[in-house]
């Protein structure tokens, strides 16, 4: 069993990892999904171009594969990252990718007329969507956002491959000197469970801010999770429906 | 910099072996994911709530937890009190469960689209329950799950090299095996290639495919 010294050395500073990751891999993503969501709405084709080999390039890539190659790989390039920038950078890149098509996705189904209003007031582009697409645009982005939080969380279990020391990474240590596998798996199991569950309901409270900033009710739903497509990739199944404010 | 071809040719011989092995976790993995979602969309839908709400309970625990503890889970957990199985039939297994959680939910939304009038229709010319379901529901719902089901397959291929985690020679096992072996690093970059070499012509093939059926 599990003893108490080894809780305090590596598995309580292993949910903290867990959770820096997240936040970390988190903020570069949104950064990234923003960035190259924007440019793929851009007027110049060869900024649409660009963002649009972007984004192909890391939807297609494995999250795990990318990790490794930053870590094995880059430091020949001359690039030496540590081990947790490496798996941060790889989920940030990879997930901010998906989460690109998201911002484009929702920044086109703005309605033509809102953005029309914006050129008759003779706002600037940027004006237009400072204060014009994206304040209406992102109520929208919300769920789907969630969803990709949740996939970008799980996703840090990936980074104890690459040696960082989070949760999971004390759980196969426990296992190589101890080998009782059955508590110590469950419970990582159920952290991340709970993991989960405390962002959806941080994004639900986002939501509804989001919402009634534009006078919104959210919409009800069940389970943890919004049932949209994770990953942002079969939102786009339905998605540019030019409703506007609905 | 130092890229030498010499060391992808030596590697290609085992990089076509994980190729193989990926593609046949791919193919059974989504089997699985494909009948067993069906299973979970239909349980979810059950009038017995004894049913209805484990199977909910379940689905939503796997698919918020990670893939990769969950292989942990039952590659070094459940032969403490179930059958041990091989790293590949475990990744297998570890992805068709996994992803049927997720496809549960396409057909789930697939199910819930076909509009009520069909169901009133169905039972105004008292069709069975079954003959319902196969000649009514099931055939309506399925165009409008495919272009989401193929996203899943493709997101499974990304998350496939996981299966290397516990031992399974993928492509990736096959890379981190050869590199190890000879203190080189082109084998991976060569499997990174190939992952995005395999992910867009299929992501371009579901993109035609929604086109297609989705209207």
């Amino acid at each position: 069993m599990m003893s108490s010294e080894f809780f305090t050395t590596w598995f309580l500073p292993g949910i903290w990892v867990t959770i820096q990751v997240t936040v970390y891999a988190a903020a570069l993503g949104a950064v990234v999904a923003f960035g190259i969501g924007l440019a793929r709405a851009s007027q110049y084709w060869i900024v649409r171009f660009l963002a649009g080999v972007y984004f192909e390039i890391f939807r297609g890539t494995s999250a795990l594969v990318l990790m490794f190659w930053m870590f094995f790989a880059l430091p020949l390039f001359g690039w030496q990252l540590a081990p947790m920038w490496a798996g941060v950078s790889a989920l940030g890149l990879t997930y901010g990718a998906y989460g690109s098509e998201v911002v484009r996705g929702s920044l086109a189904a703005v309605s033509p007329a809102q953005k029309e209003a914006g050129i008759a007031l003779n706002f600037t582009r940027w004006q237009r969507l400072r204060l014009i697409e994206l304040p209406q645009a992102w109520p929208e982005m919300v769920p789907p956002f969630n969803n990709l939080l949740i996939e970008l969380m799980k996703g840090t279990a990936l980074v104890s491959v690459i040696t960082v020391a989070d949760m999971t990474f004390a759980g196969n240590l426990l296992r190589l000197g101890t080998n009782e596998t059955t508590p110590v798996y469950t419970l990582l199991l159920v952290l991340y469970f709970v993991l989960a569950f405390l962002i959806t309901r941080g994004m639900r409270v986002l939501e509804r801010k989001a919402k009634a900033g534009i006078g919104q009710q959210p919409e009800k739903r069940g389970g943890i999770t919004a049932k949209t497509g994770a990953r942002g990739e079969s939102l786009q199944a339905g998605a540019p429906s030019a409703g506007g404010v609905r | 910099m130092n890229w030498d071809w010499q060391v992808v040719d030596d590697f290609m011989p085992r990089f076509w072996d994980g190729v193989l092995v990926t593609l046949q976790a791919l193919a059974i993995g989504t089997l699985i994911s494909f009948a067993l979602g069906l299973v979970w969309a239909l349980a979810q839908r059950s009038p017995l709530v004894w049913v209805r709400w484990p199977v909910t309970a379940v689905t939503e625990f796997i698919r918020n937890t990670p893939l990769l503890v969950q292989l942990f889970f039952l590659f070094y957990v459940v032969p403490n009190f179930g059958p041990s199985m091989s790293p590949l039939t475990t990744g297998i297994v570890g992805l068709g469960l996994h992803y049927s959680t997720y496809t549960a939910e396409v057909y789930r939304a697939g199910i819930e689209g076909v509009p009520a009038g069909q169901w009133e229709a169905a039972t105004a010319l008292s069709l069975s329950r079954s003959r319902t379901w196969r000649a009514v529901i099931l055939p309506q719902a399925i165009r409008r799950v495919v272009p989401p089901l193929g996203n899943y397959v493709v997101a499974m291929l990304k998350d496939s090299p996981m299966i290397a985690t516990i031992g399974a020679f993928d492509m990736l096992g096959e890379a981190q095996a050869f590199s190890n072996e000879t203190f080189t690093t082109e084998a991976l970059t060569v499997v990174g290639v190939a992952f995005i070499v395999i992910a867009y012509p299929a992501s371009l093939l579901i993109r035609a495919l929604e086109r297609r059926l989705v209207r």
